[in-house]
């Protein structure tokens, strides 16, 4: 290996004086004081900061409109376009979930119902939210796409049992979902 | 009975002064730390918290820019937990806090904080102790938080603390000497040591760093340049002093007995709740009389300058004269922007190295002091000197200084480069 010989860089005598690097240091940071003061920060537009600095001011102002499509937020269960349940209470998501944060009582659909074939519906569904990871398995995992990320990120509650999602907050937060689910298929 | 009105004044000075004036721009400068820190690093700091008048049924929060912070610092501070370490040695440990605050409240007592009230035809000055000795005062009083911090230091009875204590004392120790010698060139220049009397000569005849307008100007005093000739000793004094004062308070460049990084909080990390706050309020209330003492001894104290403080003095409200709260105002506008540029320092300049600092301290400083003695005195002698002799002393000076530097040069050891 080539040896390299590493000498410390000649100060000239201004350096050495050190003065003048110190009036270059207090200009610099001055010049970001007054920069953040005018709302001027490198930065600051597009995280539309509301005054000082490059922060945006939470509860006044959100990430919402920034959220990349990709966002993993709270995990919710959809309908589809008629307002069905997607989900078959197949438990795999309950399964793989890896913090064991989603409990599922399935159900049967009784055979007077015109969609007895689908067989099985949850009758309970709960997503502990103080376990949940966001990982985003359950979405992966789902034969059904029953079960969505959304980018619901605020979730809050005074007490344990208020982070325990059940099954009508679940499709309040999750909504209507649209596309072709395979068991409502007649052909399948 | 006159005795009692006495006692009376020189308790309302002491009260007003030291717990309405000095306490509070403590957690104000902790305050403007904060912010003034944050937008520095185009961040926000505390804006948020202020008074809760939700909780009394109005529609909105208070929050005056987040100034209700230290308040709510300070409540925290007093409701934590005062936790003992039981291997400490607990007199002292519970002694030192004490040490640190208390030099840091007195030194308050020689500050003119502005001129002369006037109540019922009587002038009272603005100043606790009207000392004939002000500087050498704060000098002695200052130097004695230090044993406060070693004490913190030793009673806490474990390593970093005890490293924090035995830094300190020799960082304050060598700035000590910078401290007391920068100064003799401006005291030599007013021939008094009366701060009060400094601060009105300034503002008669001009600051020290600003000699524009009084007997001061030459063609107002005969073409007497001497006092603009000062100028020179005069910054060549005001830098070594306020980066002494730096190295006195424990501040930013020279914060080695409790930097967090190396130290993990110095003297005092054995300490809790209000005995941790008290070093923090000594460390506030030592950059506060330093700052003071700093606009006091260079930028004219509570004068305005410019020749108005005369027109600001004989202000008065139905024989009660005014002017002394307007200069007291002017004060504590410039003792804050010495603040500011405090903080601007610490958010500005890295640390030192302890070897750099004492470099700094003993042999730059302390030689640069000495020579500016000699400068300041040669330039206010120059008038009754005469050419001759000036121009021989200023070559004496020359010879000195180069020798001097010469010396540093010679006795710097070389490095020779390290090859990998």
């Amino acid at each position: 290996m080539a040896v390299v010989k590493v000498t410390r860089p000649k100060l000239n005598t201004g350096e050495k004086m050190y003065l003048g690097a110190i009036f270059k240091g207090f200009i610099i940071t001055m010049k970001h004081a007054i920069a953040s003061m005018r709302n001027k920060t490198r930065g600051a537009e597009a995280m539309e900061s509301t005054g000082l600095g490059i922060t945006m001011q939470y509860p006044e102002q959100k990430w919402d409109e920034h959220l990349p499509e990709y966002y993993r937020g709270a995990p919710a269960l959809v309908t589809d376009e008629q307002d069905r349940e997607r989900c078959v209470s197949c438990q795999l998501c309950e399964f793989i979930c890896p913090p064991k944060a989603i409990k599922i009582t399935p159900g049967e659909i009784p055979s007077d119902d015109p969609w007895a074939k689908v067989e099985k519906r949850p009758k309970e569904f709960e997503i502990d939210m103080i376990r949940c990871i966001y990982c985003g398995m359950c979405e992966e995992v789902c034969p059904e796409q029953a079960i969505y990320l959304r980018k619901d990120y605020a979730i809050t509650g005074l007490k344990r049992a208020d982070m325990v999602h059940d099954k009508k907050k679940l499709y309040e937060i999750g909504g209507k979902r649209v596309g072709l689910v395979n068991k409502w298929n007649e052909l399948k | 009975m006159d005795l009692v009105i006495t006692l009376l004044i020189i308790l309302a000075k002491v009260i007003g002064l030291t717990f309405l004036v000095v306490l509070p721009l403590v957690p104000i400068s902790v305050y403007f730390e904060r912010r003034f820190s944050a937008i520095i690093q185009d961040r926000v700091g505390p804006n948020r918290v202020g008074i809760p008048l939700t909780l009394f049924g109005a529609k909105k929060d208070f929050s005056f820019f987040g100034l209700v912070q230290p308040m709510a610092d300070g409540l925290k501070l007093f409701l934590k937990e005062d936790f003992t370490p039981s291997h400490v040695r607990k007199a002292f440990y519970w002694l030192a806090p004490a040490l640190v605050v208390v030099p840091a409240l007195v030194t308050v007592c020689v500050v003119p904080f502005g001129s002369d009230i006037i109540v019922n035809g009587v002038a009272h000055k603005l100043v606790i102790a009207d000392l004939d000795v002000g500087p050498l005062f704060v000098f002695a009083i200052s130097s004695l938080s230090v044993y406060g911090i070693t004490l913190a230091g030793w009673s806490s009875n474990s390593k970093f603390p005890f490293i924090g204590g035995v830094r300190s004392t020799a960082q304050m120790i060598s700035y000590e000497i910078a401290l007391g010698l920068s100064v003799v060139p401006v005291l030599l220049y007013f021939g008094d040591l009366n701060l009060s009397n400094i601060v009105e000569q300034q503002a008669a005849n001009g600051w020290l760093l600003l000699p524009l307008w009084g007997n001061s100007v030459p063609w107002n005093n005969g073409g007497d340049y001497t006092a603009w000739l000062f100028w020179i000793p005069a910054v060549i004094a005001f830098v070594i002093f306020t980066t002494s004062v730096f190295a006195e308070t424990n501040r930013m460049p020279f914060d080695l007995p409790e930097c967090e990084t190396e130290l993990v909080g110095g003297y005092h990390t054995e300490y809790s709740s209000m005995k941790f706050a008290m070093f923090f309020m000594g460390e506030y209330a030592a950059m506060v009389i330093g700052s003071s003492l700093v606009v006091t001894l260079f930028l004219g104290g509570w004068s305005l300058g410019f020749g108005l403080d005369a027109k600001i003095s004989a202000l008065s409200i139905g024989g009660f004269g005014i002017g002394g709260l307007i200069h007291m105002a002017v004060f504590m506008t410039k003792v804050v922007a010495f603040i500011l540029f405090f903080i601007l320092v610490r958010w500005t300049v890295p640390r030192f190295r302890y070897d750099q600092l004492m470099r700094l301290g003993w042999v730059i400083f302390f030689e640069a002091a000495l020579i500016n003695v000699f400068l300041a005195a040669l330039v206010i002698a120059a008038p009754q000197f005469g050419a001759i002799s000036t121009i021989g002393g200023l070559a004496l000076l020359a010879v000195v200084t180069g020798a001097l530097v010469w010396v540093l040069k010679v006795s710097e050891k070389k490095t020779v480069p390290v090859s990998i």
